[in-house]
C-alpha cells in the first residue's frame, strides 16, 4: 500500500486503525485518529497553494489551507476555530465526508501522489479540542430578536439551521419524529464509524445555545405544518428522505427481509448488539445487503460485528461505481465483506415457515454507455444464482417520507417526492416555510445536508427581517 | 422527557389499563390512531392502540395485555410512575362518516381500540351494534363503557359463562343474515380472529374494515418493519393503515410476520421472569 512505503510528500501518513479481525467482533471506532504527531507530519504535506482547489470542493467552503497552516504551527485552538468558522460539526464531518470526491479530489498533490488527508485533519482538530474539554467559548448571544422558528428534524440540516437561527437571536424550536435527536446520524451511521457520544455534544451544544428540542414530536401528525406556520414566524423543513425503497420482487415480505433502515435503527439507535438492550435483530449465518452506497456497507459491516459469519453485498455494477466512500468499501473488505458485483437479485427464497433461506441473483454485464455516458447493467440471461441467506438487507434508496404534508397544503413537491426549494436559499413554495437537506435533494450527503440549512438559516433570517 | 402514569388499573386477568399524561398525544388524536412507547433507555419501541383520549385534560389511555417482556414490565408500573418516551399519535385516522348502521366487532384486547371507534361512529350519527368477546367472562372488559357507546351491545364467550357460547363471528352472521341493512363492518382483535371473521362477512354486500397490528419499530412510515401485503401490493401498516380493507389483506402473511421474533420474545420473558425472581428488577 503506498501509504505505508513510499516517499513522505508522495503518501498520506497512514491512519491508526484496529486490525481488521479485531475490529469485525466490536462496535468501537474503527479508525482511531491521527496523534498529534501525525497530523503535523501530515499538515506539512500541504503545498499551501495560493489558489486552493480543495477550498472550491468543499461544499461549506472551509478554509483548508489556513487551518492546515495552522496545524503546522501547532496551534490547533486556532485552527479548529478556522475550521468552525464555516462548518458547524467538523468531528462529524472529518468522519464521514465523502472527501475523495470532493475537497481532496481537488488536491494539487493528488495528481502525483496521494493528497493531503484533509478530512483526518479535520477530524483531528475536533477532537483534541474535544479531548481537551474546553467547548468553544460561548458564542455572543445577540438580544433575542423575539422571532419564532421551528426546525422540523434533527438531522444535520435542522440542527445547523437551528445553531445559526439561535446565534442570531431568534428562539428555535426543533421537532423530532424520534426519541433521539441526530436524524441519520443517530439512526443510520454506526457506532464504528460515527460515535454516538459526539453527535449528543454536537446536540448538547446547540442546546446551550438556547434551541428547545421537543422529540417523540411528528409534524403532519401531532401538529400540521399549516399549523406550525401560524404559530411561527418561519419555518425550516429538514426531514431527510427516510422512506425506504423495495425491490418489488417475489420473497420480499419473508422474516430476515429488513430495510438498511429498519436494519440500522434496530441496531444502532435501538442497540440491538448491546445484551442491556431489549432489541431483537435477525441475521442468522449468512447475511446478503443489497446496494453500493454507504448505508450497504454500513449495514454489511454491522452484520458482521453481530456475529454473522457471511456477509455479502450483491451490486448491480462494478465496484468503481459503488457510491459509497472508497474507505468503506476499503474496510468492509479488509474486514471480510464479500463484494458481489455485477449481480442483481431476481427473487427471495424461503421456507414453508416464511423465513428467508436464500437470494437468488442475476449476473450482470456493463451495456452500451447510455444518453449520460453510463453504462447502464443489462442482465445476463439464463445466469442466475442462489446465495444462502438468513437474512437479506435491502439498501437501494430512500425517498422523502410523506407525512409532513399530511393535512397541510401549498409545499410543492416534486414527481420523486421531495420538496421544491431554491438551492441558493432553500425557499419553498408556502409562505415562510424553508427546506434543506435530503428532502430536498433526495438521499445526499451530511456535509451537503449542513450546506442547505446555513443557506436557509440566513435566508430566514433575512425574511424575518423584512417581515 | 418522561411521560406520567396519572392511573393504571388490572381491570382483567393480565389485562391492565393505563391512563398517561400526554397533551400533545390527546389533543390531535382521533379514533383507529395508535401510539408508540418505550419504558425506558433499553426498552422496545411497542405500539398500543389508543383506548381513549381526553383532550381538556390531556391523558390517552392505552389497554395492554401481559405477552412479552415489555408489557409484563409495563404491567408492574402504577401511577406516579413515568415512561421515557410517548410518541403518537399515528395511523391514518379511522374513517368515521354517518353509514347507517355499522356492526363493530371487538376481540380480546382488542375490545379496547373498538372503544373510540364506537364512540366516534355514534357521534357521527351512526347506529352501533357492538359485538365484544373473550375467551370467558373473567377477561372481558369494556362492557359498561361499550354499552353506554354503543346503541346495541352483544357479548360472546368461548365457554358460554356469559352472553352467546360462541363466537363474536357467530352474532355478527346472525345481524348480516337479517333484515339489518349494515353498510359496514369494522373487526379489531387477534389476526385470526379478523382472518375468519373477514371470511364469514365477505359474502354479504357490507364493507369489511380491520385493523392490524403489525410488528413496528418508528411507526411513521421510516422502516418498513410493518409490511403488509393489501390487494397484491406492499403497504406499511403505520402510515398507510391501521384500518385495511378485510378482503384484500393477506392474512397469512400478517400471521406468519407477527411470528417473526417469538423465539426470542419467548427468551426474553424467560430472562425478564428470571431476574425478577432474583430480585434484580
Ligand atoms: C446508513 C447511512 C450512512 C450514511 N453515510 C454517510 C457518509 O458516510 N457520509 C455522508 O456524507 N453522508 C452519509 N449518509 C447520508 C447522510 O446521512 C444524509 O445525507 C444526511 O443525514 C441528511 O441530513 P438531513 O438533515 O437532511 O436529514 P436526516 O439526517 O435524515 O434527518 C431528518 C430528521 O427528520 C426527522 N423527521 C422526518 N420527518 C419528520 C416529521 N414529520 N416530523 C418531525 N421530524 C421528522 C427524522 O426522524 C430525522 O431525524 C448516510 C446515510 C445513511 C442512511
Ligand atoms: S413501523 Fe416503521 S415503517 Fe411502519
Amino acid at each position: 500500500m503506498s501509504e505505508k512505503t513510499g516517499d513522505k510528500k508522495k503518501s498520506r501518513t497512514p491512519m491508526p486503525e484496529q486490525p481488521p479481525a479485531v475490529r469485525a467482533g466490536n462496535f468501537d471506532e474503527v479508525a482511531l485518529g491521527y496523534s498529534k504527531e501525525d497530523a503535523i507530519a501530515e499538515a506539512s504535506r500541504c503545498l499551501n497553494c495560493k489558489d486552493p482547489n480543495c477550498v472550491e470542493g468543499c461544499p461549506v467552503n472551509v478554509d483548508i489551507p489556513g487551518f492546515i497552516k495552522l496545524i503546522c504551527e501547532e496551534d490547533f485552538e486556532g485552527a479548529i476555530e478556522k475550521i468552525k468558522a464555516t462548518n458547524a460539526l467538523p468531528a462529524i464531518c472529518g468522519r464521514v465526508c465523502p472527501q475523495e470526491s470532493q475537497c481532496e479530489a481537488l488536491c494539487v498533490l493528488g495528481k502525483k501522489g496521494e493528497p493531503v488527508a484533509i478530512g483526518r485533519l479535520e477530524r483531528f482538530c475536533a477532537d483534541s479540542e474535544r479531548e481537551k474539554g474546553v467547548s468553544a467559548p460561548d458564542p455572543d448571544i445577540p438580544e433575542p430578536t423575539g422571532r419564532k422558528v421551528a426546525v422540523v428534524g434533527s438531522g444535520p440540516a435542522g440542527l445547523t439551521a437551528a445553531a445559526d437561527l439561535a446565534k442570531l437571536g431568534h428562539k428555535v424550536t426543533i421537532f423530532e419524529s424520534l426519541h433521539k435527536t441526530g436524524g441519520v446520524l443517530s439512526y443510520g451511521i454506526p457506532e464504528f464509524r460515527l460515535p454516538k457520544e459526539i453527535v449528543k455534544q454536537e446536540v448538547e451544544y446547540i442546546k446551550q445555545l438556547g434551541v428547545e428540542i421537543k422529540p417523540n414530536y411528528i409534524i403532519g401528525r401531532i401538529k400540521t405544518l399549516d399549523e406550525l406556520c401560524e404559530e411561527f414566524d418561519a419555518v425550516f423543513l429538514g426531514t431527510g428522505a427516510g422512506l425506504p425503497r423495495f425491490m418489488g420482487i417475489e420473497g420480499e415480505n419473508l422474516n430476515g427481509v429488513y430495510s438498511a433502515n429498519e436494519f440500522l435503527t434496530r441496531v444502532n439507535l435501538m442497540k440491538a448488539y448491546d445484551p442491556n438492550y431489549d432489541t431483537v435483530v435477525r441475521y442468522g449465518k449468512h447475511v446478503v445487503v443489497v446496494g453500493g452506497g454507504n448505508v450497504a456497507m454500513d449495514s454489511a459491516r454491522s452484520a458482521l460485528r453481530l456475529g454473522a459469519e457471511e456477509v455479502s453485498v450483491v451490486y448491480r455494477r462494478g465496484e468503481e461505481e459503488m457510491p459509497a466512500r472508497r474507505e468503506e468499501i476499503e474496510h468492509a473488505k479488509e474486514e471480510g465483506v464479500i463484494l458481489r458485483l455485477l449481480a442483481n437479485p431476481t427473487r427471495i427464497l424461503g421456507d414453508d415457515k416464511f423465513n428467508v433461506t436464500g437470494i437468488e441473483c442475476i449476473k450482470m454485464e456493463l451495456g452500451e454507455p447510455d444518453a449520460t455516458g453510463r453504462r447502464s447493467p443489462v442482465p445476463v440471461e439464463g445466469s442466475e444464482f442462489i446465495i444462502d441467506a438468513e437474512a437479506v438487507i435491502i439498501a437501494i434508496g430512500t425517498s422523502p417520507n410523506p407525512i409532513i404534508f399530511k393535512g397541510s397544503e401549498g409545499l410543492d413537491q416534486s414527481r420523486r417526492g421531495t420538496v421544491v426549494a431554491e438551492e441558493e436559499t432553500g425557499t419553498t413554495s408556502k409562505c415562510g416555510v424553508y427546506a434543506g437537506g435530503d428532502v430536498v435533494t433526495g438521499a445526499a450527503t451530511v456535509i451537503s445536508a449542513m450546506g442547505a440549512g446555513k443557506k436557509a438559516a440566513k435566508a430566514i433570517d433575512e425574511y424575518l427581517k423584512e417581515k | 422527557m418522561a411521560y406520567r402514569i396519572l392511573e393504571k388499573e388490572e381491570i382483567a386477568p393480565s389485562v391492565h389499563r393505563m391512563v398517561i399524561d400526554a397533551p400533545d398525544v390527546a389533543k390531535a388524536a382521533k379514533a383507529g390512531q395508535f401510539i408508540i412507547l418505550r419504558i425506558d433507555e433499553r426498552g422496545e419501541r411497542v405500539p398500543l392502540t389508543i383506548a381513549d383520549f381526553e383532550k381538556e385534560t390531556g391523558t390517552v389511555t392505552v389497554i395492554f395485555q401481559e405477552m412479552g417482556k415489555t408489557t409484563k414490565q409495563l404491567a408492574k408500573l402504577s401511577a406516579g410512575d413515568a415512561l421515557e418516551d410517548f410518541v403518537g399519535p399515528l395511523g391514518t385516522p379511522a374513517d368515521v362518516r354517518k353509514l347507517g348502521t355499522v356492526i363493530l366487532v371487538g376481540g380480546g384486547v382488542g375490545v379496547a381500540p373498538v372503544y373510540p371507534q364506537a364512540k366516534a361512529y355514534k357521534e357521527a350519527g351512526n347506529k352501533v351494534l357492538t359485538i365484544i368477546g373473550s375467551r370467558n367472562k373473567d377477561l372481558l372488559i369494556l362492557e359498561d363503557e361499550m354499552r353506554k357507546a354503543s346503541s346495541e351491545l352483544y357479548i360472546a364467550t368461548d365457554d358460554g359463562s356469559k352472553g352467546h357460547h360462541g363466537f363474536v363471528t357467530d352474532i355478527m352472521k346472525q345481524i348480516l343474515d337479517s333484515d339489518e341493512k349494515v353498510a359496514r363492518v369494522v373487526i379489531i382483535g387477534p389476526p385470526i380472529m379478523m382472518k375468519v371473521g373477514a371470511g364469514v362477512a365477505s359474502p354479504y354486500d357490507v364493507e369489511i374494515l380491520v385493523s392490524l397490528n403489525s410488528i413496528m419499530v418508528d411507526g411513521t412510515g421510516m422502516c418498513g418493519g410493518c409490511r403488509v401485503t393489501v390487494d397484491g401490493k406492499t403497504k406499511f401498516t403505520c402510515v398507510d393503515g391501521p384500518e385495511f380493507d378485510a378482503r384484500q389483506v393477506n392474512f397469512v402473511e400478517l400471521m406468519n410476520r407477527l411470528a417473526m421474533y417469538r423465539g426470542e420474545e419467548a427468551k426474553a420473558v424467560e430472562k425478564y421472569e428470571e431476574e425478577c425472581r432474583c430480585g434484580l428488577n
